[in-house]
């Protein structure tokens, strides 16, 4: 059901961003890779936010199910970043004439962001399956979470920049065009992006559960063998 | 095409390929699953017979 829905809103979104928004005065037919990357770089933040979540609900509870639902929320944030980190560049080639600007705090702090979850699999694949490990990457996933204010935040405290702010105190700074097929694209990705997660969190439960039958499996001929030991 | 036609295509057409290899790499996963849990299957089948 919820990957019907993600279908039809990103189709519906994608049908909108082409073909009803308007252009815009100032960039043109490029500023309709707004809709595609704004939609992509808040469900990246959404995702940390939601491993983030998961992670605090791990150390608060001490149940094993939170670690692996942070650890898909990073996974998907991790993905969805990569995607606002490419499409970012394109508009920015196509907008400011440069693939990437050293200058611009907003992009750093996202690479930054970006850079801090893919560490995550490091520090993640570096220690034992166990509690230390769930613990360790839990804090880890906590500590992220503070990098997300600081990055949506560093547009509005940068002085010198180009790039474009279009949400303000006083609203969206678009037509309520632009503003309805920017909602579609949003929950389209936000769709997606929870459909993905389901399917990712299944997947990696059906991968723990077939191990730990691997293993039973494996252990079973030793435990008879030292049963049939300590009875005869 | 325009060159703004061009990049806007590129970007979502690189949104559009990765949820595409994503679906690959999940089909690609729920095979190889299915072929783990029928080789174990199989084994418990086998002590389960003797």
């Amino acid at each position: 059901m919820l990957s019907c829905a993600a279908a039809a809103l990103v189709l519906l979104g994608l049908g909108l961003a082409l073909l009803w928004a308007p252009e815009d005065a100032d960039q043109g037919i490029s500023q309709k890779i707004f809709y595609v990357h704004v939609p992509v770089a808040l469900t990246a933040y959404a995702c940390f936010g939601w491993a983030a979540w998961k992670a605090l609900r791990l150390l608060w509870t001490g149940d094993e199910r939170y670690d692996l639902e942070s650890y898909t929320g990073v996974h998907l944030g991790t993905i969805f970043g990569v995607l606002t980190l490419v499409t970012g560049s394109i508009w920015a080639k196509v907008s400011w004439g440069v693939w990437w600007s050293w200058s611009e705090r907003q992009l750093v702090l996202f690479l930054i962001l970006f850079l801090f979850y893919s560490a995550y699999f490091m520090l993640r694949y570096s220690l034992d399956p166990g509690p230390r490990r769930q613990r360790s990457s839990a804090v880890y996933a906590l500590f992220g979470v503070v990098l997300i204010p600081i990055s949506f935040l560093a547009i509005r405290l940068a002085e010198d920049l180009i790039h474009p702010v279009v949400f303000t105190r006083d609203g969206p700074q678009m037509s309520d065009s632009m503003f309805a097929t920017f909602c579609v694209c949003f929950a389209g990705m936000l769709t997606l992006a929870g459909s993905l997660y389901r399917v990712e969190l299944t997947g990696k439960r059906i991968d723990e559960r077939v191990r730990e039958l691997r293993e039973l499996l494996d252990a079973e001929p030793v435990r008879q063998h030292v049963l049939t030991e300590v009875r005869s | 095409m325009s060159t703004g036609e061009k990049y806007v295509a590129a970007a979502y057409l690189v949104v559009f390929a990765a949820v595409l290899l994503y679906l690959v790499i999940i089909s690609l996963k729920v095979t190889r699953l299915e072929r783990d849990l029928a080789e174990l299957t199989e084994l418990a089948r086998r002590r389960s017979d003797g």
